[in-house]
């Protein structure tokens, strides 16, 4: 369940069956090279089995576009498969579909990512075409007039029509005064409507760069090598100014906010958040409270033993769901999510105050040993599950690199979650977790809406 | 998500491709004193260790005025055994970082643990893990919850367009068989059921003889053993459940419109395909990589998408299953191109059926399926999705290591011929969903 709404903040070029799920901190270990044109490269070894993952990343995405561009990241990342001076449009994909390969993109609020994953030989193919599209994009004015269609409806089916994740958008929207991160990634729907094939070249001219990109490679392959291919391709793109973007932050807030969504549901589903400062914001390694949020989110939600299931779900039946949902990694200051629908015969308010009577009891008493060792097993499980995945191991350093933090914090990050005591628990749910900064969203089912 | 792992793990059984013997040449297989056939899969360099074990019991075993009954067993098995309550059992789980999931679909019913490979976490998360499965005790006020939490999620499903096309294609198509109600049933089944029915359907179905045990990771044979034991020895031996009905498609072209207040309008067009030891099944397979199977460029996504930009998703699919899953192509559009859209994919069907590929599309499509062989068995997760599928459908142990030739001797001619005998445009069910 944690999570889950992480996932669904991603927006991809093709639709994706997601066999895998997110997991928790890795331990990278992986070897690093910065070229002249400022592209960092970064390879993981994992020789388990014959194939390769490449990633680029882009430092651009949702939280990055001013008002009246919303989704601009988005659409651009579409138009990267629309082909180069060299390559037709979708030429990219059928190269590496012939190859056995697998190839998508995402876009998220604070990055833009491709990928490839190949039999191990045939990297140099990826880098050949991933390195083209860096430099030497075309932009067909037909081309973009049908694919801005294609993302307009990709919003409709994953938005537009799924009422929870309506409430979602409105939520974020009303959360958010001031940060970016108060817009979709897809952007509105206006923002699409107005759209022009010219603000897509000029966002690609000013964020593709190799100064402005994380190049990892995770699979059976030798750095060395990896890094003389990553030279002979990407080497001679050269490098660019980056504009500054107004980054505005998040005034504190001072009194809770309250929406209601009305949609053709079925069920009601509540939205509860609260501002929250991430890894990036706090500005020093040393400051504990992130991690101490993170183990909070463990706490209430990391398996059925976890306080929100073990009590709302399983004690008092209150509610059928519960989820929550925090990123320590994002760029920005973020928001600690609870969702939760409630149970046949349950109101939404009898949910939003049993959660508030968890967090409530969790800011005045500490947690048990017991409960705190058993999220620390878990953590210390995750990370060996995630080397699991090769895919993982790369989002994981690209995140971390993209996202304004350094790859090599993985480790580091693993041992500060291991190091959260109950008492800092305690008082990060206190001085976070509170009324004045909240924000409520209540999708209510316009049948019931009606009555 | 459970929901969605099932989908995709039928995703990877469809997807099964080729054969590379590294890894596959050593699938141990065995069968246990009561029946239960074990495959194990050693893989030391990650020290974590996945048991999946699967029944023959997901919703085609449901009674038909008990529909949604194999859901709720496989719900309830993880909230109450005689030694241990739901909590407590969650608590044994989470306390050594193991993960317990479960999900149903038509066909199965499975159970995952994955777990950390050293010897006193197994021992801690395993013996609850058998426990769960063999000696679940079904307490009643538990019941009554997880009957709440699937009408809710009934309902949930109520409001997503995709869903609601979803439900009425399968009992339109399905009719009076077992595969044409939901695995979670419906309000009205869900509401009837009793303790004593769920005690029934797992004393039938939860037997030794009608269960799988897939292990992977980082054991020892004599390790996988002794694990396998302490997970399946709890079941009775049983016997195998009576084969499920044959599936009767339907004779003639059916057009059903369901109107949802939604901005764009799902269509699902098919038919009954192929069960998944149909002798057909590689040809169809490669075929229906080119017509919608492959991404943005298969025939329906450039004829849709690319060409028009009418949709984000489109794509065709074959579900083999027991008996025969449905073969369907689903996109969504804008309600006022809906009309457009879908004479325009039958229309690509159509010509596809008639024609055929050519000879680049096929060897596109080979190449792209046999290159892409290693990629599917590159982790222990899907070694062990592609393994259940060996295991839970009964193919051979050499499946895997024979599955390249298989896709590599495919020829134009059986594409276009299997296409022909069992991809029949004029007989499609065609439903829509939307405001249109």
């Amino acid at each position: 369940m944690k999570k889950s709404l992480v996932l669904l903040c991603l927006f991809s070029v093709v639709a994706a069956c997601a066999t895998e799920s997110a997991r928790k901190p890795a331990a990278p270990d992986a070897y690093e090279k910065v070229l002249d044109n400022g592209l960092k490269v970064l390879v993981k070894p994992d020789t388990r089995a014959p194939i390769v993952v490449s990633q680029i990343w882009y430092k651009v995405g949702g939280s990055y576009e001013p008002d009246g561009k919303t989704g601009v990241s988005h659409v651009l990342e579409h138009m990267m498969f629309k082909g180069t001076s060299t390559t037709a449009p979708n030429e990219f994909s059928r190269i590496i579909s012939a190859l056995g390969g697998q190839e998508n993109a995402f876009t998220g609020r604070d990055y833009t990512a491709y990928f490839q994953t190949l039999e191990k030989s045939h990297l140099e193919t990826a880098f050949k075409l991933e390195s083209g599209r860096m430099h030497d994009l075309v932009f067909d004015t037909a081309e973009f007039e049908k694919e801005v269609e294609v993302v307009k409806e990709e919003r409709r089916s994953r938005t537009d029509d799924s009422p929870e994740a309506v409430t979602y958008e409105r939520f974020m929207a009303a959360a958010y005064k001031e940060s970016s991160y108060r817009n979709p990634i897809v952007g509105w729907p206006s923002d699409l409507e107005a759209m022009r094939v010219e603000d897509l070249k000029s966002w690609y001219s000013s964020y593709y760069a190799p100064n402005n990109a994380t190049l990892v490679v995770v699979g059976d392959v030798e750095p060395v090598e990896v890094f003389e291919l990553a030279e002979k391709y990407f080497g001679g793109i050269p490098a660019r100014d980056i504009p500054g973007i107004v980054d505005r932050g998040e005034r504190p807030q001072s009194a809770s906010r309250r929406i209601e969504v009305r949609a053709p549901a079925k069920v009601p589903y509540l939205l509860l958040g609260y501002h929250v400062p991430v890894i990036a914001t706090t500005n020093n390694m040393e400051d504990w409270t992130p991690y101490a949020l993170e183990v909070a989110a463990y706490l209430l939600d990391g398996g059925k033993s976890a306080r929100l299931h073990s009590e709302l779900v399983r004690k008092q039946g209150i509610a059928s769901s519960t989820g929550v949902s925090y990123d320590p990694l994002a760029r920005k200051a973020t928001i600690f999510l609870f969702s939760a629908n409630p149970s046949q015969g349950e109101t939404v308010a009898a949910v939003e105050s049993a959660i508030k009577e968890q967090i409530r009891i969790m800011s005045e008493e500490t947690v048990s040993d017991e409960e705190l060792e058993r999220v620390k097993a878990q953590i210390v499980a995750g990370k060996v599950y995630q080397q699991d995945s090769s895919f993982y191991q790369g989002m994981r350093l690209g995140l971390l690199e993209t996202n304004g933090l350094a790859w090599q914090l993985g480790e580091e990050i693993h041992h500060r979650l291991r190091a959260v005591t109950a008492e800092q628990v305690r008082e990060v749910v206190k001085r976070y977790l509170r009324e004045s900064n909240s924000t409520v969203a209540v999708l209510t089912p316009e049948s019931d809406a009606e009555g | 998500m459970v929901q969605m792992r099932v989908n995709c793990l039928l995703f990877l059984l469809l997807a099964t491709v080729g054969a590379e013997a590294r890894a596959f040449s050593q699938i141990q297989h065995w069968i246990t004193d009561n029946g239960a056939r074990v495959y194990f899969v050693e893989t030391h360099q990650i020290p974590m260790v996945q048991f999946v074990v699967g029944f023959d019991a997901g919703s085609a075993r449901d009674p038909a005025y008990l529909k949604g009954l194999s859901n709720i067993v496989k719900g309830m098995v993880e909230e109450g055994t005689s030694s241990m309550d739901g909590d407590m059992i969650s608590t044994s789980f989470d306390s050594v970082g193991a993960e317990y999931s479960s999900g149903s679909g038509r066909d199965i019913a499975l159970f995952e643990l994955r777990s950390l490979s050293e010897e006193a976490i197994l021992d801690g998360a395993i013996d609850v893990f058998g426990e769960v499965i063999s000696e679940p005790s079904f307490p009643e006020d538990a019941m009554e919850r997880v009957r709440q939490r699937v009408l809710i999620g009934l309902k949930r499903r109520e409001q997503s367009p995709g869903s609601v096309a979803s439900r009425v294609f399968y009992n339109r198509l399905y009719q009076d068989h077992p595969y044409s109600h939901s695995p979670l049933g419906e309000e009205q089944t869900v509401s009837q059921i009793s303790r004593q029915d769920l005690v029934d359907f797992h004393e039938e179905f939860y037997v030794g003889a009608n269960a799988v045990l897939v292990i992977v990771g980082d054991l020892s044979p004599e390790q996988a053993r002794i694990r396998a034991g302490q997970i399946v020895d709890g079941l009775p031996r049983g016997a195998n459940p009576s084969p499920i009905p044959e599936v009767r498609g339907l004779n003639e072209s059916v057009v059903l419109s369901v109107s949802f207040p939604s901005s764009q309008t799902h269509l699902l067009m098919g038919q009954a395909g192929i069960a998944r030891n149909d002798p057909d099944y590689f040809p169809l397979y490669v075929g229906n990589h080119i017509l919608g199977g492959n991404g943005l460029i298969s025939r329906l996504a450039t004829d849709i998408r690319e060409e028009r930009g009418l949709a984000y998703s489109v794509y065709s699919t074959f579900s083999p299953m027991k008996e025969p899953g449905p073969f369907i192509v689903n996109l969504q559009t804008r309600s006022d191109q809906a009309e457009l859209a879908e004479g325009l994919s039958m229309e690509t069907v159509r010509q596809f059926v008639e024609q055929g590929p050519d000879q680049d599309e096929l060897e596109a499509a080979k190449s792209n399926i046999i290159g892409g062989f290693p990629l599917r068995v590159s982790s222990n997760g899907k070694i062990a999705d592609n393994v259940l599928g060996i295991a839970f459908y009964g193919l051979p142990l050499n499946h895997l290591a024979t599955f390249s030739e298989r896709i590599k001797d495919v020829s134009l001619e059986q594409v276009k011929g299997a296409f022909q005998r069992r991809v029949l445009p004029g007989k499609f069910l065609r439903v829509r969903v939307g405001s249109g």
